[in-house]
């Protein structure tokens, strides 16, 4: 069986290997030629002979970056957005997600097909009326009407993708809680938090990107107050259509696509076996 | 078919799902296995017998699941835990969507929205004048057609390299895997002025190696939205392929044995064996990808400045956004967002009825 098994799997393996490795490359090649250029000097970058390796790396673009638009500020801006926004529809998410997998209560099935179907609302298509509501409340050119509608937008698949982690933390241990005289609060923050804690960073990474990545909300409701822009519209600043400073963009792109970069490949694991779960229940 | 299938089911009772397991972690073990083999085992039925096959499977799970935990009724706990995000929800989502059919109903232009003239019902007013114009037609063909086309490269790049991932070793693989999350994790700004920046007609590494000289890729309509394309299909590939390489993961390695042993091809074998078996996942990532592709805004915002010359890349989640805040017609401009609303809702109820039909309990 063994040395069969081994003949069927090598089959066509050096081709099937080499072409893995070929795509890798492919698929990485422009976030390598996004760090490339943003160490390439000014002249290499705008040489009508790009070359795929650089002699003189160079800090410039960089400088050029943070010195220019107080580019630290709306770093700082947009980590405070996402942390807030993370935070908040973690702790939400939770509660929602115990709630609705620990207990049986009436519109139970109900509640779970509404937070599936707000997951398909086009959240683009609400800036018109978001952008009234942050208006009347008070919350135009502040970072509260980036935080609001993240929270809310990143809810339903948080709590969609923590139902499979609370369900796995065995019943039998809430029991013997409940025996050993645990209150329903100590149960929750004391063994079932630190328990469901993994998965709750795994699904962490999606409200931290969307509000990372957040493009039109900040375009739209940031609208005078350039101090509380966040990072994608600072980079916008460098990139004009006519005459983009190219080693800018790439500079600026480099320093806001690290973080993300970063937080993946930590929770990496988590995130599939989440992902697994959040597909399959 | 009928005997892989039958095989198939032997092993996943016997092994209880262990590959599903190790690739799944926290998950609850064996849940893959369990639904592949329900998706596995309905397509060659008739829908009513595969309803009934299902519905029995549910039951039993139930059974199962009501064996070992139990849910508990907490009277007003569970409303407890649920307030902080109902209120969020309510405030931020639903009350939102209400205003947004609203206003579609007004009249609503700058004026109104500094407050100068009172806001006028118009009835059905702003789809009238939506529906009679032809740039919104065009618009919301290009739309479909163009979420169509990426929905369709990302889910056969998607799959391809999951089959791909499954026959290479320990490197390849992590490579692959590397190369994809970074690819996933890249911010779509980013992921759009990069991707510019490669197909620039000047300084661009591209044209250089294809040797197009200053050829403009944003110029034309069709290649413009290539471009933008390439970028989606870039960033929304790993998605697809790490999903289903977990599911891939979770078939017995016996039955792809079987069926090469028997001399099927590795397209005969996705097609009759894999595809079957991995429905749900597929059908998961297909609905995901469209919602997804469907309202991409800004790889085309940022990619042909706003929707390219003349407008010829526009989406709807453009166009609305252009009559709303560039042409201050927010009435308009709702009344976009209220016909894309419908229409993700539309896709949405299929996909509940599919998963309803795949035994799915909630």
């Amino acid at each position: 069986m063994n040395p069969l098994r081994a003949r069927v799997r090598r089959r066509g393996r050096p081709a099937a290997e080499a072409s893995a490795l070929l795509i890798a490359a492919v698929v990485a090649f422009p976030l390598y030629w996004m760090v490339l250029s943003a160490f390439k000097p000014a002249g290499e970058i705008e040489s009508s002979e790009p070359r795929p390796w650089t002699l003189a790396p160079s800090l410039d673009s960089f400088r050029r970056v943070f010195g220019q638009q107080e580019f630290g500020r709306y770093f700082l801006n947009s980590l405070l957005v996402a942390g807030c926004v993370v935070i908040a529809s973690a702790l939400i998410a939770f509660l929602a997600a115990t709630a609705v997998t620990r207990f049986r209560f009436r519109l139970r099935t109900t509640l779970l097909i509404m937070f599936l179907v707000a997951q398909m609302v086009p959240v683009e298509a609400l800036t018109i009326p978001l952008f009234f509501l942050m208006r009347d409340a008070g919350q135009l050119n502040t970072l509260g009407s980036l935080v609001l509608p993240h929270i809310a937008f990143s809810l339903p698949f948080a709590i969609w993708m923590l139902r499979g982690f609370v369900k796995a933390v065995p019943e039998a241990l809430e029991e013997a809680a409940y025996i050993d005289g645990a209150s329903r609060a100590r149960f929750l923050w004391q063994i079932l938090f630190p328990l469901v804690l993994p998965g709750l960073v795994a699904t962490s990474v999606f409200s931290f990107i969307s509000a990372w990545n957040d493009f039109l909300f900040a375009k739209s409701f940031i609208i005078s107050d350039t101090s509380q822009s966040t990072l994608p519209m600072a980079l916008l600043v460098f990139y004009k259509p006519d005459d983009p400073d190219w080693g800018g963009v790439m500079a600026a792109s480099t320093v806001m696509t690290i973080p993300v970069l970063v937080f993946f490949v930590l929770v990496q694991r988590r995130l599939v076996s989440g992902l697994g779960g959040a597909v399959k229940d | 078919m009928s005997r892989v299938n039958d095989h198939h089911t032997e092993t996943t009772d016997t092994d209880g799902g262990g590959a599903a397991g190790a690739s799944a972690g926290v998950v609850p073990e064996g849940s893959v296995a369990v639904r592949a083999r329900q998706g596995g085992g309905s397509p060659g039925r008739t829908p009513g017998k595969g309803d009934r096959g299902n519905r029995s499977g549910r039951t039993g799970s139930r059974r199962a699941a009501s064996g070992t935990s139990p849910l508990v009724s907490g009277g007003w706990t569970p409303w407890l835990y649920l307030a902080p995000a109902l209120v969020v929800l309510g405030g931020l989502l639903v009350y939102p969507i209400y205003q947004l059919g609203l206003i579609s109903f007004f009249q609503y232009t700058q004026a109104q929205v500094s407050g100068g003239e009172p806001a006028t019902f118009e009835g059905f007013g702003n789809y009238a004048e939506l529906f009679g114009d032809p740039q919104f037609w065009q618009v919301l063909l290009a739309t479909v057609l163009f979420a169509a086309a990426c929905v369709v490269s990302t889910l056969a790049v998607g799959c391809a390299l999951a089959v791909l991932l499954t026959r290479v070793r320990a490197v390849p693989r992590l490579a692959l895997m590397l190369a994809a999350l970074g690819a996933w994790a890249t911010p779509a700004v980013t992921g759009s002025t990069v991707w510019l920046f490669l197909f620039d007609p000047d300084f661009g590494p591209v044209n250089r190696m294809l040797g197009l000289g200053d050829h403009s890729w944003t110029y034309g309509r069709l290649s413009a939205f290539f471009l933008v394309l390439l970028e989606v299909v870039w960033c929304s590939f790993p998605f697809v392929m790490v999903t289903v390489y977990a599911g891939i993961r979770a078939v017995p390695g016996e039955v792809l044995e079987a069926a090469s042993l028997d001399g099927a091809s590795q397209w005969r074998i996705w097609r009759s064996v894999l595809a079957p078996m991995l429905r749900p996942i597929l059908v998961v990532v297909t609905i995901q990808s469209v919602i997804w592709d469907f309202k991409v805004f800004t790889q085309i915002y940022v990619m042909t400045n706003g929707g390219g010359i003349a407008g010829q890349n526009l989406v709807l989640n453009v166009y609305a956004y252009q009559q709303a805040f560039a042409s201050s017609q927010y009435g308009l401009g709702s009344a976009i967002g209220v016909v894309m609303l419908l229409i993700l809702l539309a896709v949405t109820s299929v996909y509940l009825r599919l998963l309803r039909r795949q035994g799915e309990e909630l």
